[in-house]
């Protein structure tokens, strides 16, 4: 927990720091008679967001916590990277694959293998999912969602509903 | 008009055929949502938000507020039958709600809970519509030094009074107070802030893709980590023999459900107290003023009913801030205030003159809300039952899946999808080291209106900061964000005697 804490409190500083320094593009100062400039409120905050991470950072040397408990849970981290790894592929295959197989393979994945369950349970939540989807968001909504190189595909369907 | 014509008027808004089937949608949905372990009213509106564009933007804020209160009564169902609390604004009720439970009182606690939570929010919304037209015409006299003096009021509430860490609540504060410039200077213009010239970042960073990554990825992250094994879910029975019962044992607990009520509305109204703290408190008044303090944790139906009218009073409470002056009371708020924004009714004091219509319909749509809840929560009792053994992969799944979907809807780029992701994985691990994220949420809402009403003062003011004290209204806010912001350092004085003067003998 300290390791992580102090992991923690030395990236926000290192992310202020990253912030403070594309903030002074506009300037950062008073400009005369009209008050801050347009990179003056970044900057400042930044600065105070910097100061009170180094605070935390500092504070966890100075008095460490009595009880260290490890920041991750040893049993179950594995389940929480593999379901972040499975998001981020997920959504990287979006623009190429397509929404809705994309979404399929991330339904199929996580509730089949990920969530060990029955065959008949994961068909069935994988098939009405994206059908929902595309009658909610593109055909009520008219929000069309990425669809890769499956676009050939929907144009009947694009045909019959618009 | 008084407010009696303004609020019936309002009702012929609310009864509307559509207002009507959307506040019964709504209310079903949020009872679910709050019931689902992990998931209240903040995850509740940041998944659904996006898919309410398919209702006008008054009938889907009124959508809003019906998921929002219907998630305040569903808290208290997994909180009695998982003894898992629904969302943290239920934790008081686990106190004596699971031991009822367990002592096969469940159905006799889930009454006690719908009730209390119907008296808290009747009671809450009579005091919401009261003080709701004058407040806001207290605050028509609002400049924007007063703007800025009030938004910075806010903040440091959270800071004097938000119980975390003070280091850690500043941090996300600023950080949200960044991420809120990020794009086109709201003067000048200009971009900033744009990250390697990303053109996403133009526009900004979007309340919505936060709290999506926050309060969905984030916290389906945060339920895989802590569901290591499946709760047991207690069976419920309601009788209309327990309901009669229920109704009983309300009768004796009038006190304590007034206690509630008044005490979690005036609570709920500061951003950094909110339904959680109220709920608590709410409970502990009513223990050290009972009686038999000792029965208390150990099934008393009192304890179920103090923190349950409490935590519905204090929902409302923090609406009255957000639709009189434009500062939300609580993230679920915040959420909604972004939502508004998003559709053009940009709360605050012109807004009731302006579109007194919604304004008024959406209050009274708050009474048929809180009937609507009581009256489903009680029916669907044994659906909650079958809900709640609904394994967490599917839930998780299927929120992750709309998290998605819902993320690119808005704006349709593939840029906020993959933002969502990240605000997900950091806010999960920004949760884990106790970092607060509420005000991380606010402070992206609000950051807008702060830079702009502080830059607009010093325009006008021609770069004179005294602008800021002179005026009666805005050195009043500034003097008590002063107070606020000194609180914890008074605390730390007091705490190590060394450093103090030595008290008297």
């Amino acid at each position: 927990m300290v390791t992580a804490d102090r992991v923690i409190a030395a990236s926000l500083m290192v992310f202020s720091a990253y912030l403070m320094w594309h903030a002074t593009v506009l300037p950062i100062g008073w400009e005369g008679s009209s008050g801050p400039g347009g990179g003056a409120f970044p900057f400042w905050l930044s600065l105070v967001m910097l100061l009170a991470s180094a605070g935390i950072f500092l504070r966890s040397f100075v008095s460490p916590p009595k009880d260290d408990k490890p920041f991750f849970d040893p049993e179950m981290i594995r389940s929480v990277v593999l379901v972040c790894v499975a998001l981020l592929v997920t959504i990287g295959a979006m623009q190429y694959l397509g929404t809705y197989v994309a979404l399929m393979g991330f339904l199929l994945w996580y509730l089949r293998i990920f969530g060990g369950h029955s065959w008949t349970l994961t068909a069935s939540i994988t098939l009405i999912t994206p059908v929902f989807l595309f009658f909610f968001f593109e055909v009520t909504l008219k929000i069309l969602l990425p669809k890769g190189v499956t676009e050939p595909f929907f144009l009947p369907l694009y045909a019959i509903f618009f | 008009m008084d407010v009696f014509s303004l609020l019936m008027d309002g009702f012929a808004t609310s009864l509307s055929p559509l207002n009507l089937m959307i506040v019964l949608l709504g209310v079903t949905a949020g009872l679910f949502i709050g019931a689902m372990p992990g998931l209240g009213s903040v995850n509740g509106v940041a998944i659904v938000l996006p898919l309410t564009f398919i209702v006008p933007p008054s009938s889907a804020i009124i959508l809003l507020c019906a998921i929002y209160y219907g998630a305040m009564y569903g808290g208290a169902v997994s909180s009695i039958l998982l003894g898992i609390p629904g969302a943290s604004t239920a934790v008081a009720t686990t106190f004596d709600g699971r031991p009822m439970a367990q002592q096969g009182k469940a159905g006799l606690a889930l009454i006690a809970a719908a009730v209390a939570s119907f008296i808290g929010g009747t009671i809450s919304v009579v005091l919401f519509t009261v003080f709701a037209a004058p407040l806001a015409d207290l605050a028509l006299k609002f400049g924007p030094a007063e703007e800025f003096a009030l938004v910075l009021l806010a903040f440091t509430t959270f800071v004097g009074l938000g119980g975390d860490d003070v280091l850690k609540t500043i941090v996300m504060i600023c950080l949200g107070l960044v991420l809120s410039t990020v794009g086109l200077d709201l003067i000048s213009g200009q971009p900033r802030l744009i990250f390697g010239d990303l053109p996403g970042f133009y526009s900004g960073i979007s309340f919505l893709v936060l709290a999506i990554g926050v309060y969905g990825i984030g916290e389906v992250l945060h339920t895989i980590e802590t569901s290591k094994t499946a709760p047991q879910v207690t069976p419920a029975r309601i009788t209309f023999k327990e309901l009669g019962a229920g109704f009983r044992a309300m009768n004796r607990l009038w006190r304590t459900m007034s206690v509630g009520s008044f005490l979690g509305f005036f609570v709920g109204m500061l951003p950094a107290a909110g339904a959680t703290p109220a709920s608590l408190m709410a409970y502990g008044i009513a223990r050290s003023t009972s009686k038999k303090p000792d029965s208390f944790g150990k099934g008393n139906i009192e304890g179920v009913a103090a923190p349950e009218t409490a935590n519905n009073a204090a929902s409302t409470g923090s609406l009255l801030p957000m639709l009189t002056l434009g500062i939300p009371g609580s993230p679920t708020t915040a959420l909604l205030l972004g939502g508004m924004v998003m559709w053009g009714l940009v709360p605050g004091p012109m807004l009731f003159i302006e579109q007194p219509d919604f304004v008024w319909g959406l209050i009274s749509s708050l009474y048929t809300a809180n009937f609507a809840a009581v009256l489903i929560n009680l029916a669907l009792i044994p659906l909650f039952v079958w809900a709640l053994r609904m394994p967490f992969t599917v839930l998780c799944a299927i929120v992750l899946v709309l998290c998605i979907v819902g993320g690119f809807a808005p704006s349709q780029k593939m840029h906020d999808v993959w933002l969502i992701a990240g605000f997900g994985i950091a806010g999960y691990l920004l949760r884990k080291a106790d970092y607060p994220l509420a005000p991380l949420v606010l402070a992206l809402v609000l950051g807008p209106l702060m830079e702009k009403s502080f830059r607009q003062t010093l325009i006008a003011e021609q770069g004179n900061v005294l602008a800021f004290v002179e005026r009666p209204l805005s050195g009043t806010f500034i003097a008590l964000a002063v107070l606020f912001f000194l609180l914890p350092l008074a605390k730390y004085l007091r705490k190590s005697p060394k450093d103090g003067v030595a008290p008297a003998q």
